[in-house]
């Protein structure tokens, strides 16, 4: 039997009907039309599906979206400012080249936040044992890495 | 190491302008294949076998249809008004190649695990994959054949009908080999094995399927759009005019996305058999169980040298494993590598014998290099045991018989022509970055600690730029198809640019390199000229991205087109200012008068006098815009020079990459920020084969690697940060001098990787080496070598 629920998403409430089983990243991605959180396995493996849950990254495809209920959630379209001025995660993935096909992208960028938040100067071993649960199969990961520190750098204060 | 840059002399080729693509990218606004929706949506379910080989007694679809939301179940038999199979393109003349009927859903009998046998059609993405659990499939068991030297050796067959399971037989080569191997004084001979691998873009395959105006649209994850709709008006009889393939957003393809896949077929019949749209999304587990593999041969190799190194001969016996049906490109794959099986080398005799052998696995066909890194893999690791044979340097060797620069163009022993090459300079610059003789010190030094480090050589060269059509076309190499590209330049009204490529990127960032080329010859800001791809409904016919072929011949064919529009401009200019054409000039963003700066136009003030033909030459057509057509006169070969240091935990055999170092030659760089971050996703896609990846089957051919837990794709903890630098010698194939980047880093790294390892452990015994090299593989070879 479905169930009703309530969410905040970027910052908005949003109510929603749900199968008990459906996954958060179908809510987001086919109830909300938030398709910048992407499915890039079946086992949690490769993370292009992270958005943060209450201030915390998680893999949208391993949490139900009933356990969404009543929690805030931020996807990648929630992070650039409202005026759309990017984040300064997303303009260091920018300026280093920090992607090429972009499909793990917004996955990548949502963990990177969630590391800063944790841990405001990491060193690249932190940044990359940080990205662990992120696979990229473009970048070799060696751009992701500089715009984290890059972000880390000019960013006093990470959101 | 900081890479060395000339300062670029145009306004924007030659440098690393941030890319136009990322805006949309990293705010989550992109639209990939399954970002898409359509009203009235179909969800697709596909029932895959099992089984790796059996007969289908029955399928029996009731539980299926019962299940709410499931909407239709058609199987194989549904699907008998296919015109053909799916596709295999090469006939090379001479060479019988044996090809069974491949059909997007199973006939009779399963070939593989992942082999289709059924479709779920649903309202519900949830409810399709419960009524694919529901399809009961009745199998008769049929023996399998994993091994492809057992498969060769008399094993079972995989396909009945043909008596046999070898596949093929295909030779390249020149010089005489006998002599060769005469005059040798050491040969080394080695049986290399490369093994079977994933490509594993993250955005895994995904179709969507329209046909409810009585034309088909399907938005495919595709790096071929315009072969798919060819293959797609073959096969399902709609003629090409009225078929669209759009590749939208393309989250990587690495190869795995250069095919033409059953889902395609399946969901572009299901959509004309329903009426409704169909959507069919990949997962991970069917990406291991049914996008094809690459890699996966076994080589017979014999190089022999003088004793001061000079080498003589060069032979690969190849044994490639097709697994169990020949895809679009699938025995093409290997006679690639036999292109490149000299390597960078002065060698008088070279011969590469393919063998193309049926299994019941998954087909192979191209991943990134495809045939490339397997060839150079078996040269660069037979070098360095001819090296360690000889008592000579490896580095050393490889200086005495690198083709010298004065050589080019060089004509190889096997007949192909290298266009331009510097190897000297690509190894020196390497070993400029990297202190060799400090390096070995501390190396020793370390050995006596117990600590095991190694450096690893890779000198390269590989062939892209596909390709020159009479070589590689229906009379030629046996390909049929032509492999130009296309584009077509339209200047609006008021001065906008806009570009349609035949290219089909996924990645790569043509919208912005392209760009940065067109602004240059248009006196425009790249800003300005939009570059629209993927899309069979808009510009001309194009043969798609795969092979490193957009630069040096998507891009090329642009840059042609644009001088079209260079020419129509100046004549434009010249009568309205009264001037000669050939005075006409770019400057400072104006086609202005030689000698008369004051006097000149913009692109939109030209462009705005073609579309209002007030005022135009006698005879001139009005309008702003160009087709070109290029088919390159050559292939092109770009090179380099590769250096990976490991150290090897002697206890545990764990291998730790703690510097990879490439200097690589593509020519002049248009944007070389993004030539960076291509060889980066090379090399960590062979660091990736080398230590962690791969595809196993067990005898029984169940696939045992079948998701990301168990296909180990490096992370970011597992590499290190890169060392690059470039050398820049032009290509004379093409008007820009590039050569392509897109797969050199794959091609070059895994000789160096497992040239690094047993150089490490060399004080222990261990002289050769397989790949994968796992902790389990090396721990076990050390026990050996102690033993």
């Amino acid at each position: 039997m479905d169930v009703s629920m309530q969410v905040r998403v970027n910052g908005e409430s949003r109510e929603a009907t749900v199968p008990p089983r459906l996954l958060l990243v179908h809510l987001l991605r086919e109830q909300f039309g938030l398709t910048g959180a992407h499915v890039g396995c079946d086992t949690s493996s490769c993370g292009a599906c992270t958005v943060h849950l209450d201030g915390r990254a998680v893999k949208s495809c391993t949490i139900l979206a009933v356990q969404a209920d009543g929690a805030e959630v931020t996807t990648i379209e929630g992070l650039a400012a409202a005026d759309g001025e990017l984040h300064p995660m997303q303009q260091a993935f920018w300026e280093n080249h920090g992607l090429q096909c972009g499909y793990c992208t917004p996955g990548m960028i949502m963990a990177a936040t969630d590391l800063l938040a944790r841990n405001p100067h990491p060193s690249e071993d932190e940044v990359r044992h940080a990205l662990e649960g992120n696979l990229c199969r473009c970048t070799g990961y060696h751009n992701i890495v500089k715009a984290v520190l890059d972000c880390a750098e000019k960013t006093e204060v990470p959101a | 190491m900081s890479t060395t840059e000339v300062p670029p002399a145009a306004p924007h080729v030659g440098r690393s302008l941030k890319r136009k693509e990322d805006p949309r990218l990293i705010t989550g606004r992109a639209s990939y294949v399954d970002d898409l929706t359509v009203p009235g949506l179909l969800h697709a379910a596909i029932v895959r076998s099992s089984e790796a080989h059996a007969r289908i007694v029955s399928v029996d679809t009731s539980a299926a249809l019962a299940h709410p939301g499931v909407v239709a179940v058609f199987t194989g038999e549904d699907m008998a008004d296919l015109l053909s199979p799916l596709p295999m393109a090469w006939v090379p003349p001479g060479v019988e190649v044996n090809n069974p009927e491949h059909w997007p859903l199973a006939r009779g009998e399963v070939n593989h695990v992942g082999d289709a046998v059924a479709v779920v059609l649903g309202d519900d993405r949830y409810a399709v994959i419960d009524g694919a659990e529901g399809v009961v499939v009745e199998y008769e068991s049929l023996p399998v054949v994993t091994d492809p030297e057992a498969a060769l050796a008399g094993g079972p067959l995989v396909h009945e009908s043909l008596a046999t399971n070898k596949v093929h037989e295909w030779s390249l080569g020149g010089g005489d080999l006998e002599a060769g191997f005469a005059a040798a004084d050491v040969i080394v001979e080695r049986r290399i094995v490369n093994h079977r691998t994933s490509g594993s873009p993250i955005e895994p395959r995904g179709v969507i399927a329209d046909y409810r105006t009585g034309s088909l649209t399907l938005h495919s994850s595709t790096q071929v759009p315009h072969f798919v709709r060819l293959f797609l008006a073959l096969m399902l009889g709609i003629s090409e005019e009225r078929i669209r393939v759009v590749a939208p957003e393309v989250g990587g393809g690495f190869g795995a996305k250069l095919q033409i896949y059953a889902e395609e077929v399946i969901a572009a019949w299901a959509a004309r058999k329903t009426g409704r749209p169909v959507k069919w999304i990949e997962t991970r587990t069917e990406h291991m169980a049914a996008s094809h593999h690459g890699r996966d041969q076994i080589a017979y190799v014999r190089l022999g040298a003088k004793s001061d190194g000079t080498l003589t001969a060069l032979h690969a016996r190849i044994i490639a494993d097709f697994g169990a049906y020949l895809m679009l490109l699938t025995p093409v794959i290997p006679s690639l590598g036999a292109f490149v099986m000299g390597g960078v080398y002065k060698i008088p005799a070279v011969q590469t014998d393919i063998t193309g052998v049926f299994t019941n696995k998954v087909s192979t066909d191209a991943i990134r290099g495809a045939g490339r890194p397997e060839a150079t893999h078996m040269v660069e690791v037979c070098m360095d045991q001819l090296a360690s044979e000889l008592q000579i340097d490896p580095v050393e060797l490889r200086r005495r018989n690198f083709i010298p620069k004065e050589d080019f163009p060089a004509t190889t022993a096997f007949g192909i022509v290298y266009d331009s090459g510097d190897y000297h300079a690509a190894l020196d610059k390497l070993l400029d970055h990297f202190d060799l003789d400090g390096f070995r010190a501390e190396q020793t030094e370390l050995r006596q600690r117990g600590i095991y480090r190694g450096v690893g050589f890779s000198t390269y060269t590989e062939i892209c730029g596909l390709a020159p059509s009479r070589v590689t076309g229906p009379s030629g190499f046996g390909l049929q198809t032509g492999l130009w590209e296309s584009a077509m330049v339209r200047v609006t009204v008021t001065g906008a640019v806009i570009v349609y490529t035949g290219s089909s990127p996924h990645g790569q960032g043509h919208e912005t390199t392209m760009a940065q080329v067109v602004a240059d010859r248009l006196g425009v800001d790249p800003q300005q000229v939009e570059i629209l791809h993927g899309d069979t409904g808009t510009g001309p016919m194009g043969l798609g991205t795969y092979g490193s072929r957009t630069t040096a011949v998507g891009t090329e064919s642009i840059a042609r087109a644009t001088e079209k529009i260079v020419d129509k401009a100046r004549r434009i200019v010249a009568h309205q200012l009264e001037a000669a054409p050939d005075d006409v000039e770019l400057i400072d963003g104006r086609f202005a008068v030689r000698g008369s700066p004051g006097k000149g136009m913009t692109l939109a003030e030209v462009s705005g006098a073609a579309h209002i033909p007030d005022n135009l030459p006698e005879g001139m057509e009005p309008g702003l815009e160009a087709t070109n057509f290029y088919d390159p006169e050559n292939f092109v070969f770009p090179f380099g020079a590769h250096a990976c240091i490991v150290e090897v935990d002697a206890d545990t055999g764990k291998v730790e990459v703690i510097r990879y170092l490439a200097v690589d030659d593509c020519g002049p760089a248009i944007n070389p920020m993004l030539i960076d971050g291509q060889i980066h996703g090379g090399i960590a896609h062979a660091i990736g084969q080398a230590l962690y990846e791969q595809i196993h089957y067990n005898d029984e051919g169940q696939l045992t690697t079948g998701t990301f837990l168990d296909y180990c794709l490096p992370t970011a903890a597992e590499l290190p940060t890169f060392e690059t630098d470039r050398t820049v010698t032009p290509s004379p194939v093409n008007s820009l001098g590039v050569k392509g980047i897109g797969e050199a880093g794959t091609i070059a790294g895994t000789p160096a990787v497992l040239n690094a390892v047993v150089d490490a452990l060399r004080p222990l015994g261990v002289t050769f080496l397989n790949m994968p090299l796992g902790s389990m593989a090396v721990w076990n070879a050390i026990q050996e070598a102690s033993a």
